[in-house]
């Protein structure tokens, strides 16, 4: 389906020794332990990871709701909070095309707003793309299957690098659902006010993902999983999501060890 | 009879109640299986016809070109073209509103003492409403496409641009065709179901005082009417009546004949998979002296409906590159599951709601730009390269644009815009720009998770409800040092 265009493609910079990390609003309330295990995989491969405090959320919600002067304050806040030239790696497809692409369009493609916009990486693209990274899987042999958000496929071109990563795991499987590249039915405040055809969106996505008879399913974007896992736990299905760098780190981890 | 406010409302009421039409055609199990194998169908052969990406995106990149020249020199091509299309003997009017356009064909009609007509496809008439129009007028308007032909016995509207009746499947084609075909043999095969309609269509041909048709690209610089159809129908409409009305928006014109084959090549493979359609007409006059068939009078009725507000501005003007392939809707998982006609309006799926807002005002479609996931895979089919989800973002905030704000752009701008939503926007726009006050606000939300209700709207009706973690990830981090 979905190709790498001249949107996706661009210079990535060699391993930094230093970089933020963007943990996204959604992650901060309702997900922290993604945030924590992003942070201690990076950490792993020699990096010091910086989490500004002053950091809120990208603007995303009211800028898809067409309040751009609400979204732009919040958006002008973001970049305040992240001065060194080092790359700024963020945990959702979706907040990362935000940034990257559409603060340029909210802000304008002044040279501040431009070099903030292009330090802007999704997590599995920095992986793969900066850190050249090689896996060694310490798991047990299981199918998972992965879901890319709309936005990591189309506007980061990042659903390449998910498969890249699952691909390097010796023990996983991944299996192709029907539908992948199809929506799941999230959207932000699509998913509130046009309830409905979310709602048959998402029932799809459901049925395709457990037709896949996988004991997990992966992703990069904690909005998708939040209405996918939703759905499936409402249905009283066991199949759940999980975020990528979570993933990562319990495939790569010595077993038995400590979660932080 | 409906005045001309009647009529020009008529779409606009039925986009207004887009959640009940939602509501409905979610419900209609056999609807929902009919689109969605017909989109998988669809979206198949594309991908088929379009084997090498590199291409593709070489094509798309040249036809956006293409339009976005013709669009820049609009007014001056259009004047081209009226020049050569009159030169070559083919009559052209102006219509500013789908009343004028009926109007003026209805004149055309009487001037030859018409009472037959038959049409070929077109959805510039459906913008019209031209065959309700016609038949008050005792005029009988026949649909000669096989699916319109389809809709027009069922007394429905189009559900798809391209495939009108791509809503219904054979069996209930057969049900159709057996109350309103003399001596039809039932069958679902496909083929026998059609030949069974070319046949009583054939007959009609025939006798038709008048010939209807739309217009895919009109060539400024020869005068030429494109048509391309695969059913032989739109020849026929073209040829056979002594009369032969075109009718199409100003957004068809290209400038050179040269234009046409990257357009054309995108066009058929985007809508339905073929490298090209069965036919393909270019009309550049009436029947000359000598000439065995064709009509003795060809018209051209150029209608705006809305497309000049779009035109006016740089962003907006995008939506006039569509060459109305279909394909937006064949890709777009909310189409898929509502279907053509819940939108309410003439154009459905992506394009529908982009182009509605310009035709019927923002107020009547208020729930159209906001009724998608911006999942994008409507802009990363579109042959012309339209930013569909952009303009589906600008819509949604002159949508919401205060009343203040100048200038006025589009009809109903700001009608989307209520008190309480925008105070929402509001609070939560001061909440994230000021970071303590951020952090203030998720540390209670952390403690008081407890408060959170069960049950939140729409949302939980098919989902759990999201619970708030016990410490944020800004406070873990904190206490990490």
């Amino acid at each position: 389906m979905s190709q790498l265009n001249s949107q996706h493609l661009r210079n990535y910079p060699q391993k930094p020794k230093q970089v933020y990390l963007y943990g996204t609003c959604l992650v901060d309330t309702l997900f922290p332990d993604t945030g924590m295990d992003a942070i201690e995989f990076l950490e792993h491969q020699g990096i010091e990871v910086i989490f500004p405090q002053g950091q809120t959320c990208c603007g995303q919600p009211a800028y898809n709701s067409g309040y751009q002067d609400e979204a732009k304050a919040v958006a002008l806040q973001q970049i305040k909070q992240f001065p060194l030239d080092i790359p700024i790696v963020v945990i959702s497809g979706s907040c990362g095309g935000m940034m990257r692409h559409h603060y340029l369009e909210l802000l304008g493609d002044e040279p501040e707003i431009k070099s903030f916009c292009d330090r802007i990486f999704e997590f599995t693209e920095f992986l793969v793309h900066s850190l050249h990274i090689k896996l060694e899987d310490k798991g047990s042999p299981e199918r998972v299957a992965l879901h890319t958000s709309c936005a990591a496929r189309r506007e980061m071109g990042v659903h390449i690098t998910g498969n890249q990563l699952l691909d390097q795991l010796d023990n996983v499987e991944v299996i192709k659902h029907d539908y992948e590249s199809e929506c799941c039915g999230f959207g932000g405040t699509f998913a509130v006010k046009h309830a409905d055809i979310s709602a048959a969106m998402v029932g799809d996505k459901t049925k395709n993902l457990l037709n896949a008879d996988v004991v997990r399913y992966v992703s990069a974007d904690h909005g998708c999983m939040m209405n996918i896992n939703g759905s499936l736990e409402y249905q009283k299905q066991s199949l759940r999501g999980e975020h990528i760098a979570s993933y990562l780190l319990s495939r790569t981890k010595e077993q038995g060890g400590s979660k932080c | 009879m409906l005045n001309i406010h009647e009529q020009e409302s008529k779409y606009a009421e039925s986009a207004r109640k887009f959640r009940k039409n939602v509501d409905r055609d979610l419900a209609n199990q056999e609807l929902r299986s009919n689109f969605r194998g017909a989109m998988d169908y669809l979206m198949d052969k594309r991908k088929t016809a379009f084997p090498e990406q590199d291409e593709l995106e070489t094509l798309r990149r040249q036809a956006q070109l293409i339009k976005q020249r013709c669009l820049l020199k609009l007014p001056h091509l259009l004047e081209e073209l009226e020049q050569n299309l009159t030169k070559n003997g083919i009559h052209v009017h102006w219509a500013e509103t789908p009343a004028q356009a009926n109007e003026m064909i209805a004149q055309l009609i009487a001037s030859k003492k018409g009472k037959t007509v038959v049409k070929g496809k077109s959805m510039v008439s459906e913008e019209t409403a031209l065959n309700d129009y016609l038949e008050q007028r005792d005029i009988e308007c026949l649909e000669s496409d096989m699916g319109e032909f389809i809709v027009q016995l069922a007394k429905e509207h189009p559900s798809h641009i391209i495939m009108p009746a791509i809503h219904q499947n054979k069996k209930q084609v057969a049900d159709l065709f057996s109350g309103n075909i003399n001596d039809f043999e039932h069958t679902t095969d496909v083929d026998a179901l059609i030949q069974q309609g070319r046949k009583t269509l054939r007959e009609k041909f025939c006798n038709a005082d008048v010939g209807i048709s739309g217009v895919n690209f009109a060539v400024a610089e020869t005068g030429t009417l494109c048509l391309v159809e695969n059913e032989g129908n739109g020849r026929m409409c073209t040829t056979v009546p002594d009369l032969h009305i075109a009718i199409t928006g100003i957004e068809k014109v290209v400038e050179h004949m040269a234009d046409i084959p990257p357009l054309l090549s995108l066009l058929t493979r985007s809508a339905t998979g073929q490298i090209i359609s069965t036919y393909f007409n270019m009309i550049s006059s009436p029947r000359k002296k000598g000439e065995k068939d064709g009509p003795e009078e060809v018209h051209l009725v150029l209608l705006d409906n809305g497309r000049s507000q779009a035109f006016a501005d740089d962003e907006l003007r995008q939506t006039l590159q569509c060459i109305r392939c279909g394909t937006c809707m064949n890709h777009c998982p909310v189409y898929t599951r509502i279907g053509g006609h819940a939108y309410g309006t003439v154009y459905p799926g992506p394009i529908g709601k982009i182009v509605s807002p310009h035709m019927l005002g923002l107020e009547a479609t208020s729930n159209l730009p906001t009724a998608s996931s911006l999942c994008g895979a409507c802009g990363e089919v579109c042959p012309v390269k339209i930013p569909i989800p952009k303009l589906l973002l600008r819509l949604r905030k002159e949508s919401v644009k205060p009343e203040s704000q100048q200038p006025v752009i589009m009809k109903g701008q700001g009608s989307g815009r209520t008190t309480l939503e925008a105070s929402i926007w509001k609070a939560w726009s001061l909440v994230h720009k000021v970071p303590a006050l951020y952090r203030l606000s998720m540390f209670m939300v952390t403690r008081f998770r407890f408060l959170i209700p069960n049950k939140l709207g729409g949302w939980t009706s098919v989902r759990t409800a999201p619970k708030p973690a016990a410490r944020t990830l800004h406070e873990r981090l904190r206490e990490r040092k």
